[in-house]
């Protein structure tokens, strides 16, 4: 499966702009200058916002008031170049600031139990919803929205109606939430939140932050979300997997890991790490095996300083062990690989598989018969 | 005896004129599946290897007979194709395409079951399912899989599937089904139902259980075996060292509530009585010791 999307808060207001919700105006900044023009063409005052993907950016101190152009200059300089729990903060957003009577919580996501959409609203936004959740439950109200049926107005009504919001504020939360609802079907999002809505004291209901995380896989019906692709945090190992096409998750450890399938790599992480080893990533390159995804795979590991050791874990299925053996032989005269490679091959035609890979085996070349033995092999290797 | 498909199982295969859809097609009848339609709107009319193509299912249900369908038709088709499937009466349908939008399985997995409560959905994203000596669909390698019985597989994962049952026939033990549930977010067909039905099954004496980490289909599972299980389960969980992977936001963290680790979801099995394997030789090792208890 592809990664989600995840939206930085300006992209998330932008596609919630799509579907009609009240957002304010503002405009990015990649620099303090681009800040203080935005917020002279905004007008003060206004709100300097960093763009990351994580939360507690106000804690971190991340988001600040700014009442005239000098307090956006410096709060724009105090936050570009921030860590935020390992996000270093290269964009802001630059917001007309709102006045604020109270601030809810809103949410769409899957209920992958209940096999339907999830709404959750509260009267208590703008804290951390988990803590709302822990301690009082019964401050969220919630709706199981059956994807067959959508929203009614009337099922939205009751929810509202069930969160104790400012009665002032109910029939424009329930339009609001209803259009939520459309954003996150017909756009295709794994999650909307929005936190907080907030009620103005001139009684308007409107959007002062957004989360969007959108399903990667609905990609080939929005043309326009390939522009979130390029903003996606990645590190550079798993910048070049990414690149070609891989799907790699970079760990922390020195033994290198191959497998085909998702499962398959996810359980060959785990015994490296019984056997006493850290596995390096998590690399799955699907059931084919052929020598030019298996060449990639060692190219994107082989880049990796850390890793002292490959574990290659292949289990032939409808791919032949011959097919599989013939792409590692091709793969290595592809590739330059500087640390040795411990190989299990198993499934279909195993038995072949490693005839054909018998006479190129060395000290740099190794195969053990199972997935236990070949990991301690590849732990040891990674530790001499 | 088996779950859900059998040596009468009849199958159009939507998609047959497509690379992966004849490929696979052709293996499955080759394994002895009755492989008895395809369909393809624009193809209408002729053949793959001799299999009639029609325009759609109900087409090919009321020339055929046939009562299950496999799907390999790209993602964006995906949602008509379940359709047109249910609409044509078909009893049993196997999606194992794969990448198909969470609205989409959302939204079909609800219309079945409100407008064709008798469909049973397999996947998408799955490898399918396999009643070894009977009837193969999907994309598992038959020749792995020991006919007979007494252990009925049902797995999360693909090549983790062919594991299984590549453990066991390492072991000499035969499988009466084996059915790769696919880890999307809305499986047609859970964990649950399998179990139901091999408890049901009186040639299934042992069933073996492969999950995965995230949501909560496992813990389910263990309530359920817990409560309504007599026969024994083996299991394995993948995933166990998997760092927390990208968290859905605040709502998703609430939705899991807990749930979701490999260590609640090997907890939950054992407390409701499973055997819990740390590697899936470890699982197979287990199953044998069951079996050789029987």
């Amino acid at each position: 499966m592809l990664p989600a999307v995840d939206l930085f808060e300006y992209q998330g207001k932008q596609f919630f702009k799509g579907y009609g919700m009240p957002v304010s105006d503002g405009e990015v900044a990649f620099s303090v200058d681009q800040a203080v023009a935005a917020a002279e063409r905004l007008g003060t005052p206004v709100m300097v916002k960093a763009q990351v993907h994580t939360g507690g950016r106000g804690k971190a101190g991340g988001v600040k008031f700014a009442a005239t152009t000098d307090d956006a200059r410096t709060h724009a300089a105090n936050i570009l170049g921030l860590d935020i729990n390992g996000h270093i903060v290269q964009r802001l957003w630059i917001e007309k600031a709102s006045d604020i009577s109270e601030e809810y919580y809103a949410s769409f996501t899957l209920d992958r139990s209940a096999k339907k959409h999830l709404g959750m609203l509260s009267a208590e936004g703008g804290v951390e919803i988990e803590t709302v959740a822990a301690e009082n439950p019964d401050a969220i109200s919630k709706v199981l929205v059956d994807p067959a049926e959508g929203l009614t107005e009337e099922a939205a009504r009751a929810w509202v109606e069930g969160a104790n919001l400012n009665p002032a504020a109910t029939d424009q939360a329930v339009e609001i939430l209803r259009k939520l609802y459309v954003a996150y079907t017909e756009g295709d999002a794994d999650l909307v939140e929005i936190n907080p809505l907030i009620l103005t004291p001139e009684g308007r209901v409107h959007v002062l932050d957004a989360k969007v995380t959108l399903d990667a896989n609905a990609v080939f019906r929005h043309e326009d979300y390939a522009q979130y692709d390029e903003t996606q945090p990645r590190d550079e190992r798993e910048e070049a997997a990414h690149a070609k096409g891989l799907q790699y998750v970079g760990l922390a450890g020195s033994v290198g890991v191959i497998a085909n399938g998702a499962g398959l790599a996810m359980s060959t992480v785990d015994v490296v790490n019984q056997v006493g080893g850290k596995p390096a990533n998590f690399l799955d390159i699907g059931g084919g095996a052929n020598a030019q995804v298996m060449a990639n795979a060692l190219e994107v590991i082989n880049n990796d300083p850390d890793v002292r050791a490959i574990f290659i874990n292949i289990f032939g299925g409808i791919t032949r062990g011959e097919e599989v053996a013939n792409g590692i032989i091709g793969a290595l005269d592809a590739v330059d690989i500087e640390a040795p490679i411990v190989l299990r091959l198993d499934g279909t035609n195993a038995a072949e598989g490693r005839e054909i890979l018998a006479p190129h085996l060395n000290e740099k070349l190794v195969m053990e018969p199972t997935m236990l033995d070949a990991a301690r092999r590849a732990v040891a290797m990674a530790a001499a | 005896m088996s779950i859900f498909v059998n040596k009468d199982t009849k199958v159009v295969y939507q998609g047959l004129t497509g690379s992966q859809g004849r490929y696979y097609g052709m293996l499955n009848r080759d394994y002895g599946t009755n492989v008895v339609a395809g369909t393809n709107p624009r193809k209408a009319g002729t053949d793959v290897e001799g299999v009639p193509v029609f325009a759609n299912c109900t087409e090919a249900v009321a020339a055929t007979g046939a009562n299950a369908s496999c799907i390999f038709i790209p993602a964006p088709g995906v949602f008509d194709a379940v359709m047109d499937a249910a609409e044509a009466g078909i009893e049993f349908v196997a999606c194992i395409t794969e990448g198909v939008p969470a609205h989409d399985e959302a939204r079909f997995f609800n219309m079945l079951k409100r407008d064709y409560p008798g469909v049973r959905l397999l996947g998408p994203n799955c490898p399918g399912i396999i009643t070894p000596g009977e009837c193969n669909i999907g994309i598992t390698a038959g020749h792995i899989a020991k006919p007979g019985g007494p252990v009925g597989i049902v797995s999360r994962s693909g090549t983790l599937t062919y594991q299984a049952l590549y453990e066991l026939q390492q072991k000499d033990i035969g499988v009466t089904t084996c059915v790769g549930i696919g880890g999307d977010p809305v499986p047609g067909t859970s964990f649950i139902d399998c179990l139901e039905a091999f408890e049901a099954d009186p040639d299934t004496k042992a069933v073996m259980m492969i999950g995965e980490i995230g949501g909560s289909a496992e813990e389910e599972a263990a309530e359920f075996i817990k409560h309504h299980m007599s026969k024994p389960v083996s299991s394995y969980i993948a995933g166990v060292t998997a760092p927390p992977g990208k968290k859905m936001g605040h709502a998703g963290a609430i939705v899991s509530g807990g749930k979701g680790t490999a260590e609640a979801k090997m907890e939950a099995l054992r407390d409701a009585g499973a055997q819990v394997g740390l590697n899936p030789t470890e699982a197979g090792e287990l199953m044998a010791e069951i079996v050789a208890g029987l």
